[in-house]
């Protein structure tokens, strides 16, 4: 909690994440703010993001193997 | 399987920087072209057949057709196109690749481009100019007359020159094109000065009438687009290279035949991924609406496959007033395609971005994973055959064909 309220009594910096606007809102305020390009992994579609990690599964266990030999 | 997938794009990667491309000479389609015969046409993109071609490709099979002498006229032509005695087969099913329709035929003249690293060809036929072309689709009288010209007089001039010039070193012009403001795609200025300037000389010792080779020269200096027939098939040969890297996930071919848009990926060994070719969004001629244009075609999406065209836009800042946006966008697009590469090309470098190599190596794995698509810019078709181009601007592929080759990576690699 103590943590908490001294975040709030200091100079708040912002990254955002998402939509650009809220990062221009807060500029507007004097906000220090910097707006980061990000999207969801493979824009958020289920179907691609499993055979992501199927691949990431498997490389993983390449990874293994070859460490162990 | 023991791959792992950085090694096997580094792999790839590396094959692509160590290819070099040289022009080796012109011969004619039916005596060099893998596969190549008399009845068989080969045209841009992923296998299509007669029923599903687009209107230009269409009227370039007619084209073809007439100008190889298998038909007397575009009726007759149709007829035999649809008959089932004419074959059908991708350019890049035989080493090679052709703008927009990209029809060619056993008689056509093509470039041999050879890499000198490991020996392997490509070919392309020589590029016919603007307006009404057999590439977009035309087939009338002036453009059968003009590709009996290049048969009979520009091919053989430039086959007899090119023995008489220094080694073109085609990765080299590229690269030199691109601190002159070309992405070689669809600005070739630079490189088709350059050409000329390498070939004059020689073309000038060659024992044909200084009429022929005066109309030769005028030919290639009225045509800025003549490089892109070389630039493809660079490209082309320096992506071959990184065929078929078990394990890769590098995008070799990028293409599409004005109905599909197909890729293949290195890892994937000749199978094609497929989705309906998309609109492309730019400047139209006077006169010409989007409802005229037809969907996006031609193999020339293998220069973004090797880092150039769309890829490297930031090189070429003029060619927004060809193709569409801002000179903003066009460095944005450069920008962008750094997230979806394996790495920068080592000869291809961007002035603009402090000399940053070029996006190089598309990695299926982070297209779908960042959900960005490759930016291309390309020429526009007029939709119905015999008309010709109606602009030029930008596209992308649709996602359907990198998802599809995703699944058919994992089903291969990981069963385990």
């Amino acid at each position: 909690m103590s943590k908490l309220s001294s975040f709030f009594g200091q100079k708040v910096k912002v990254i955002n994440l998402g939509i650009p606007s809220f990062a221009e809102d807060l500029k507007n305020q004097g906000v220090e703010s910097i707006h980061t390009e990000w999207r969801p992994p493979a824009g958020g579609n289920k179907k691609i993001q499993a055979l992501l990690a199927r691949v990431e599964d498997w490389q993983n266990k390449v990874k293994a193997e070859k460490g162990a030999r | 399987m023991l791959i792992d997938i950085q090694e096997a794009n580094a792999k790839a990667l590396a094959a692509i920087q160590a290819a070099q491309p040289i022009i080796k000479g012109i011969d004619t389609a039916i005596d060099v072209v893998p596969g190549m015969k008399k009845n068989l046409i080969l045209h841009a993109g992923p296998p299509i057949t007669w029923e599903k071609m687009s209107g230009p490709l269409k009227g370039a099979v007619i084209g073809g057709l007439i100008y190889e002498g298998l038909a007397a006229n575009p009726t007759e032509a149709e007829k035999l196109a649809a008959s089932g005695q004419i074959e059908y087969s991708p350019w890049h099913e035989h080493d090679g690749v052709g703008p927009m329709a990209g029809v060619a035929t056993a008689s056509m003249p093509v470039w041999i481009v050879e890499n000198k690293t490991n020996g392997r060809k490509t070919f392309c036929t020589l590029n016919e100019g603007l307006g009404k072309v057999l590439r977009y689709g035309a087939f009338s009288d002036e453009v059968i007359t003009r590709l009996k010209w290049i048969e009979k007089t520009l091919a053989p001039v430039l086959k007899a020159a090119i023995p008489l010039a220094p080694e073109i070193n085609l990765k080299n012009m590229i690269a030199q094109a691109l601190q002159m403001g070309d992405e070689v795609h669809n600005r070739n200025k630079a490189a088709t000065s350059m050409l000329i300037r390498e070939l004059v000389a020689a073309i000038t010792k060659t024992p044909f009438s200084q009429e022929e080779k005066v109309r030769v020269l005028e030919f290639m200096h009225s045509n800025d687009h003549f490089f892109l027939n070389l630039s493809m098939p660079a490209a082309k040969v320096m992506l071959q290279a990184a065929e078929w890297i078990e394990g890769s996930t590098i995008v070799t071919t990028m293409c599409r035949n004005g109905t599909e848009f197909g890729i293949r990926v290195a890892g994937l060994k000749d199978r094609w991924f497929t989705g309906p070719a998309q609109m492309t969004k730019g400047l139209l001629f006077p006169g010409f609406e989007e409802k005229d244009c037809n969907p996006d075609i031609g193999d020339s999406a293998i220069t973004e496959t090797c880092g150039l065209g769309g890829f490297s836009m930031a090189a070429a800042p003029a060619i927004v007033k060809f193709v569409g946006g801002t000179v903003s966008d066009a460095m944005n697009f450069t920008r962008k395609m750094y997230e979806i590469t394996e790495g920068e090309s080592q000869a291809f470098q961007i002035p603009a971005m402090d000399f940053r190599g070029s996006p190089t190596g598309i990695n299926l794995l982070k297209v779908c994973e960042k959900n960005i698509l490759p930016q291309i810019n390309t020429g526009i078709a007029h939709k119905d055959a015999g008309v010709g181009q109606v602009g030029a601007g930008l596209v992308n592929p649709p996602m359907k064909c990198f998802e599809d080759a995703l699944e058919a990576y994992v089903e291969k690699y990981c069963q385990n």
